[in-house]
């Protein structure tokens, strides 16, 4: 189709214009056929920019617009926008002469390739074919994976604006690692104290279905649209019968290590993981249980008044459409096994964060007592250790975000449990950052008079009765030498091991960290790459509290926006398959990262609009050449090299 | 016979191994139905014919002719030019006509390295006194510097591909040329009349390349094994023959006619499903891809490098 083209240079201030001859790239434009006009401005993003698009639009009669300037993901919507008025959007495309041309370019050299740039541009556009956005309907449910304060947050965001959240958590009981904490910085607030009325209004919401001891089986479908199939496994216990008297557990004759306590105290076969847990009801860990059959030991279910214990419980498969898809599945402790140069697994007063802050929770293993595990009295001198694993190359090279912090809250609480006690802290940098975080740990420095060390510990080792930890001041070029009564480490954050597998099933990427990759790390924190799926709390990165919440608001928002419309709009830049000339290889099955690529019953392939998402992969892989890109069809390709080359 | 206008067919055997004379036979009785409407005017292999009587005959004659083999030698080349002003319609036949074939792979090679490898270097020759047949001594046709496709050479209307055409491939093109069609065959790729089809996975990954003998063969899809399969590149029409026979295409029916080059296509899709790796393990698989050009071009060299090794290359 002739079609009459203008062409609209950008300066971008000097962005473009001090390297590039924009004067020259217009007159250039002006002699290629199609183009019946082109000129130059300062700002075309501006209104006045954007309005001489406009009046050339209506002046010359053009049908279609090529705007050289910056790169389309930064406006091409404002110019689409302002074409859309006259013809349709996908008649207007953008040069990208500034990214990829004056910011790496020089001289003579940059203003040639501005001109090829936007002369393919133009072949491009001559072949564009007028779309129409793809309407996809949305199942206003979310299902959020992870029941920690992140998952919490955003389930209460999301019930509260009337929508139907599904809360899934692994752990018998909803709290994630907030429960475990005893106080949190910098306020000194009791975690459990104001994370508990959170957990039992998510238990009473009327909108959020909680289904804790359950795990994401598979995912398929795509924004608006998930289907979702959940394994509830069975507790053997009836969660609304319970009554939570704790006979059972009392006649319990199993006793293992309690995960929630970091291992560091007991708990029966029968268990409730913490005497706040959510929802409030025993499991019976079928792991632990002498049988689950009457004749092998049926202690428990006898003096059950409430006849809540069932032996008989099956798993259960519920299975879910959703329309959006949160992922707070929170993090782990690096294995502490992997800190061979801390000594630790070998020896019971080395001993981790996350224990520490059992250790100091009156409900914890101690009872709130800081004591010296090997021998259970109280350690006179404490040595914490932060980057255990953090900004290390050998280990994980990033840093963990909130060590800082919680180390010089546990200095603190150490002096107030042992105010003759001695504590040093040996750090590489201080990272205080947050909101009256700069105040807390100038208050520990200077009121609680704790020895900060700046400098790495180069040796831990057993001496009689203490631990030598051995390392150089930095700032004075000493060695130190502390014979300490108890070490605690500062470990590192990682992603959880499961994160790996739900990445999977979700189709989404995770890191060297296990932590799932956001969309853009500046404009697009909580957004994967698929559409519809959301990142919140440690899951993403590791954070303290405020951001968790934070972000799991952020993606909530996210959500909500999905849900404010019955259709959305998606971007009509698809592959299309030519299914008489598919010949069912499956490559493109095979390498479609969105799951978008179908099989159909005859084997052949189809798209599926909603997923694609126009990344091209199937097309470049199709070795039958037989899928093409909406407007990036192989013909618009080689018109565009041809005229580049 | 009598009333019915007889079609004049003529086959000529170029460069090649034989073995598309050999597949016209292939038609087994269905050749008598080709002989029911065409009168075989010119087929040196199979009968008595001197080239003199193909200069006699009138331009434009023949309303068919095939000609089988690449063009290597002085000789084929004179030949080629003769059938076309000799022929209505001049069909490539084979592989070797249409794409160079495994003789094509000689475009790699110099022609002094050639006939160093055939005449003195081969592990089976005895040649004590080193000589090498020339045109100085014999009255022989000129050995060309590089193989040539026919259509390089002269027009072509048709194409037969395969090495050597199968038998179904055959039957389809001589039934349409025989119309006076120009244009036949299939064009989707060879997984559509696959019998290992059904056997695809969902996901196909390959984390190891594995050569034909190095692994116990399941039936599943030979992709899915890690054992290149040229047929998602390739044209179907042959029914999938060797895999039937449980060998993997190797590619000979070339690429499907909206593919610009078989053998790229081929590694972006195999680069494509490699599974995840690091940078070490890709490079590895890689490199342990034996005889890249004689995997993804066996057929296709000669009509991609009509002259030859590239320069800069050797």
């Amino acid at each position: 189709m002739a079609r009459r083209i203008g062409v609209f240079v950008c300066h971008c201030g000097i962005n473009i214009a001090g390297t590039v001859d924009v004067e020259r790239v217009a007159r250039e434009l002006e002699k290629q056929p199609g183009v019946v006009f082109a000129t130059t401005y300062q700002y075309m993003c501006s209104d006045p920019g954007q309005n001489l698009i406009k009046q050339k639009i209506e002046e010359e009669n053009l049908d279609a617009v090529v705007v050289a300037a910056c790169s389309p993901a930064m406006h091409e919507e404002t110019f689409r926008g302002v074409c859309r008025e006259y013809f349709n959007e996908y008649r207007c495309e953008m040069a990208n002469i500034r990214e990829q041309c004056s910011w790496v370019h020089d001289g003579e050299e940059a203003t040639e390739k501005a001109i090829k740039i936007v002369k393919a541009t133009v072949e491009k556009l001559r072949d564009n074919e007028d779309l129409m956005p793809i309407l996809v309907p949305v199942e206003k449910k979310c299902l959020i994976i992870g029941g920690g304060i992140a998952g919490i947050q955003a389930a209460l965001d999301i019930a509260d604006a009337g929508y139907k959240v599904i809360l899934v958590e692994k752990e018998p009981s909803i709290g994630g690692r907030m429960a475990q904490l005893s106080e949190t910085f910098p306020t000194l607030d009791c975690s459990q104290c104001i994370l508990t009325p959170k957990m039992v209004a998510v238990a009473r919401h009327p909108n959020i279905k909680l289904l804790t001891y359950s795990e994401v089986l598979e995912i398929s479908g795509f924004v608006g649209n998930f289907h979702v199939k959940i394994l509830k496994k069975p507790r053997y216990v009836d969660e609304d019968a319970c009554t939570v008297c704790g006979d059972c557990e009392e006649v319990c004759p199993v006793i293992v290590a309690n995960e929630f306590e970091m291992e560091r105290k007991p708990r029966k076969a029968i268990y409730i993981p913490f005497p706040q847990a959510v929802p409030s009801t025993y499991t019976l860990d079928r792991e632990a249980c002498l049988g689950l059959a009457p004749l092998t030991c049926s202690q428990c279910k006898e003096v059950c008044e409430a006849n809540a214990i069932d032996y008989d419980m099956q798993p259960k498969i519920i299975e879910e459409d959703v329309g959006a898809i949160i992922v707070a599945t929170g993090y782990d402790l690096y294995d502490k096994n992997k800190l061979v140069e801390y000594g630790y697994g070998e020896d019971d007063d080395i001993i981790t964060s996350l224990e520490f802050e059992r250790m100091l929770s009156a409900s914890g293993p101690t009872g709130g007592k800081i004591i010296k595990p090997s021998t259970g009295k109280e350690p006179k001198k404490v040595v914490f250790i932060q980057c255990a694993g953090s900004r290390d190359k050998q280990h994980m090279p990033y840093c963990s975000s909130i060590c800082c912090m919680y180390t010089a809250k546990h200095a603190l609480l150490y002096k107030h449990h042992v105010p003759d006690g001695e504590a040093y802290i040996f750090y590489i940098d201080i990272r205080a950052t947050g909101k009256g975080y700069e105040e807390f740990i100038e208050r520990v420095m200077e009121e609680e008079r704790i020895n900060y060390i700046r400098g790495k510990v180069a040796k831990i080792y057993r001496d009689g009765d203490k631990i030598v930890v051995c390392g150089v001041d930095t700032l004075t070029g000493r060695k130190v030498e502390v014979q300490a009564d108890l070490v605690v480490l500062a470990m590192a954050i990682v992603g959880k091991e499961e994160a790996v597998k739900i990445a999977k099933k979700l189709k989404v990427a995770v890191d060297d960290g296990n932590f799932f990759k956001e969309s853009h790390p500046k404009l697009k924190p909580v957004e994967a790459l698929t559409r519809g799926i959301y990142f919140a709390g440690c899951a993403q990165a590791p954070k303290d509290i405020p951001s968790a919440v934070a972000q799991a608001s952020a993606a909530a928002s996210k959500v909500l926006s999905i849900f404010s419309k019955d259709k959305l709009e998606k971007d009509p830049l698809i592959a299309v398959v030519d299914e008489e000339h598919c010949s069912a290889c499956g490559i493109c099955v095979s390498v479609c990262p969105y799951g978008a690529m179908m099989k159909m019953e005859n084997g052949k392939a189809r798209c599926i609009e909603a997923l694609c998402e126009g990344c091209g992969t199937c097309a470049a892989a199709c070795p039958s050449s037989n899928i093409e890109m909406r407007n990036y069809k192989d013909e618009q390709i080689v018109k565009m090299v041809e005229v580049v080359i | 016979m009598e009333g019915k206008e007889m079609k004049k067919i003529a086959m000529y055997w170029g460069a090649g191994c034989g073995g598309c004379d050999v597949s016209l036979l292939s038609l087994h009785e269905k050749i008598l139905d080709l002989l029911e409407e065409a009168e075989i005017v010119f087929w040196p292999c199979a009968m008595d014919f001197k080239y003199e009587d193909l200069e006699k005959m009138k331009d434009g004659s023949i309303d068919i002719a095939f000609y089988n083999g690449a063009i290597r030698t002085e000789e084929n080349e004179e030949i080629a030019k003769l059938l076309r002003k000799k022929s209505k319609i001049l069909v490539a036949y084979g592989s070797c006509a249409t794409e160079g074939c495994v003789i094509g792979l000689a475009n790699l090679y110099s022609r002094e390295e050639i006939f160093d490898t055939v005449y003195l270097k081969n592990e089976t020759t005895k040649n004590e006194d080193g000589i090498i047949p020339s045109s100085n001594d014999l009255h022989l046709p000129e050995f060309l510097p590089h193989l040539k496709t026919l259509e390089q050479v002269v027009k072509v209307d048709a194409f037969i591909p395969g090495c050597p055409p199968p038998k179904p491939v055959l039957e389809n093109a001589l039934e349409a040329l025989l119309q006076g069609k120009t244009e036949f065959g299939k064009s989707v790729a060879l997984c559509d009349e696959c019998p290992r089809k059904d056997s695809k996975p969902e996901k196909i990954e390959i984390n190891k390349f594995y050569r034909w003998h190095e692994k116990e063969d399941n039936g599943d899809c030979f992709l899915a094994q890690g054992i290149i399969c040229m047929g998602p590149a390739t044209r179907a029409g042959c029914e999938a023959e060797c895999i039937s026979a449980n060998i993997p295409c190797t590619g000979c029916m070339g690429a499907v006619p909206k593919v610009r080059e078989q053998g790229i296509s081929m590694l972006s899709a195999l680069a494509s499903i490699l599974g995840d790796m690091d940078e070490e393990k890709e490079k590895e698989i890689i490199e342990s891809l034996q005889d890249v050009v004689g995997t993804f071009y066996k057929y296709a060299t000669a009509k991609l490098l009509p002259e030859g090794r590239l320069k800069d290359e050797s």
